[in-house]
């Protein structure tokens, strides 16, 4: 069985010769590459912020329950009639 | 249109454009690999050119599928942010075991399937072929446990404190990965997906034969491609069945939306479509017994006793304790003292499983938009019925050597393609419009699932990802066209 560093340099040959050989799929990975781009660089940053970043996870458990309970009128005595 | 629209169009979108990529990626994964395991043991390097033509097929679409799932989680934080939340400890561990699999499966595998022909031996390069694929279905698997979830959440327990749905215990884990409606859901998705890779191959075969071009590459590719695609046509039909019984079981409302069922019965009648229906034909689907009962949208409302003997309440009865849980969790919150804290979660326990139901309206409120669902289950069938007998032909045609002949199956090879597509967005549609208005059945309806947003915000998103989809869209046709143009590089005496 080979050591792990020969696996390691065994995929890192086989990428770096893979991608030097390409010929058709050189363009494949260039839209790769400008798909991550598009996705991780502008619509991750401009356009998709989680809504409670920054928040703790107390303050995230409030914030849902609070949502949870927005629209609804609490009603204790329907709470103890049982 | 409000937000809660707008963001479900979004999603809806998304899902449907990542499903673009997915079933091909499944099914050519299976063609590419039993084409190149001839090679492997017959030892016919027709067979290694072959499999190199639809593994590069294969590399275009996952090239220009890749990372189209990710979009989906950033929806999740940004407009489902309150849902988000409730199922992050239930969709964690999926969701991680999915992206580290797929991740190192695919990008080990893919790069020796892709780049290792000269670099490693036939067994070991057919066993990363294999690999590859078998990484694209197991990562499937762990989407759709969080997918079926959503539609029977099992496994997990509300915590108050939290405001999540968790799991205590390895069990619980257990029961969420062997949920039925998961199982049946991840058979039916995957076998769709070698449908598609089945009619991809046979449709591109005959495109080379009516072209006269590339000819025994064509017969022998259009066999196998005809092969895997009935075998998922018949693996499909079986799931599918499966799944029919789950959506009786766990989604009535459900199932009487994809057929139109106003009030249901016994020995219920499957509608083909409407005016002709076959009878009992639904209840031997739904229930598998010939009389069973099928509840209908009316016995839905006003509650009915099913095949068990159990009694449905109404979904007036779900309204009121759903409201008894949400009154119990606002007593949870607020209070300090003990004894109120644990008899308000007493109550949450025991009306946990209707909370959703208490953020409703009226009971209509849990109709789904019935001429979408029924019309969507309809085309699913149909044009998965089409797809069947056209493959079936096909390996008829090749069987009795009339693929010479036969020219209208060509053409009608090349038009299920697209029309594969169409039957899996159908069901697709059926299985999340159908469950409307829930995003976790029963738990959690769509408009409270929503995070705090402007319209305007997901309006502009909506328009961005649309330009860039299509543009994705439009560059992965025209490669994928130019590859097939150009095609395999078979020996001279095939070109």
């Amino acid at each position: 069985m080979p050591k792990p560093t020969g696996i390691f340099s065994f995929f890192a040959s086989l990428y770096r010769d893979g991608f030097r050989n390409m010929t058709w799929g050189k363009p494949l990975v260039w839209l790769i590459i400008l798909k991550l781009i598009i996705l991780f660089a502008i619509l991750r940053v401009f356009f998709f912020k989680p809504a409670m970043r920054g928040l703790s996870e107390e303050q995230k458990s409030e914030a849902v329950g609070n949502a949870l309970l927005q629209n609804h009128n609490t009603d204790t005595l329907n709470l103890l009639t049982d | 249109m409000d937000v809660v629209i707008w963001s479900r169009i979004q999603f809806a979108m998304t899902a449907a454009y990542h499903w673009l990529f997915v079933p091909l990626t499944l099914g050519l994964a299976l063609a590419m690999a039993v084409m190149e395991t001839l090679y492997v043991v017959k030892k016919d390097p027709f067979w290694k050119k072959a499999a190199q033509f639809w593994i590069k097929l294969f590399a275009i679409n996952f090239a220009v599928g890749i990372a189209t799932g990710i979009i989906l989680e950033f929806e999740f934080g940004t407009n489902w942010s309150n849902y988000s939340w409730m199922v992050g400890d239930m969709f964690g561990a999926p969701l991680a075991i999915e992206g580290i699999l797929a991740f190192f499966m695919e990008a080990t595998f893919f790069a020796v399937m892709f780049f290792g022909w000269n670099k490693v031996s036939p067994k070991f390069h057919l066993a990363s072929t294999w690999l590859t694929g078998i990484g694209a279905t197991i990562s499937a698997y762990w989407i759709l446990v969080a997918n079926g979830w959503m539609q029977n959440p099992v496994g997990t327990t509300f915590n108050p404190d939290t405001v999540r749905s968790e799991m205590a215990s390895a069990a619980a884990f257990w029961e969420v990965i062997s949920n039925p409606v998961a199982v049946s859901k991840f058979c039916h998705a995957v076998t769709s997906g070698w449908v598609t890779g089945g009619i991809f191959v046979v449709g591109v075969s005959a495109w080379y034969l009516l072209k006269n071009r590339h000819v025994e590459f064509a017969r022998r590719s259009l066999l196998i491609g005809a092969i895997v695609g009935l075998v998922g046509s018949g693996t499909v039909m079986l799931s599918g069945d499966s799944s029919g019984v789950h959506a009786a079981e766990f989604q009535p409302m459900k199932l009487a939306a994809a057929e139109g069922l106003v009030d249901g019965g016994n020995g219920a009648a499957f509608t083909i479509v409407p005016g002709i229906k076959v009878p009992h034909m639904l209840s031997l689907l739904a229930t598998h017994d010939w009389n069973g009962f099928v509840p209908g949208i009316n016995d839905i409302l006003k509650g009915y006793t099913d095949n068990n003997g159990n009694v449905v309440p109404s979904v007036a009865e779900k309204m009121a304790m759903g409201r008894r849980a949400l009154d119990a969790l606002a007593v949870y919150r607020e209070t300090e003292d003990p004894m109120v804290k644990a008899m308000a979660e007493a109550v949450l326990d025991d009306n946990v499983q209707y909370m959703g139901y208490g953020h409703l309206s009226a009971p209509e409120d849990v109709v789904p938009p019935v001429g979408v669902v029924f019309w969507s289950f309809r085309f699913m069938i149909g044009l998965g019925m089409l797809i069947a007998l056209v493959l079936l032909l096909a390996l008829i045609a090749v069987w009795k050597d009339k693929l010479g002949s036969w020219k209208w199956l060509l053409w009608a090879s090349i038009i299920c393609i697209p029309l594969a597509y169409i039957c899996g967005q159908c069901g697709w549609m059926v299985a999340e419009v159908g469950r409307q208005p829930w995003t976790i059945q029963g738990l959690l309806p769509v408009n409270v699932a929503i995070s705090s947003l402007s319209t305007g915000a997901v309006k502009t998103t909506f328009f961005v990802f649309l330009a860039v989809f299509a543009l994705f869209l439009v560059i992965e046709i025209r490669i994928m066209l130019g590859a097939i143009r150009k095609g395999p590089e078979v020996e001279p005496k095939d070109a």
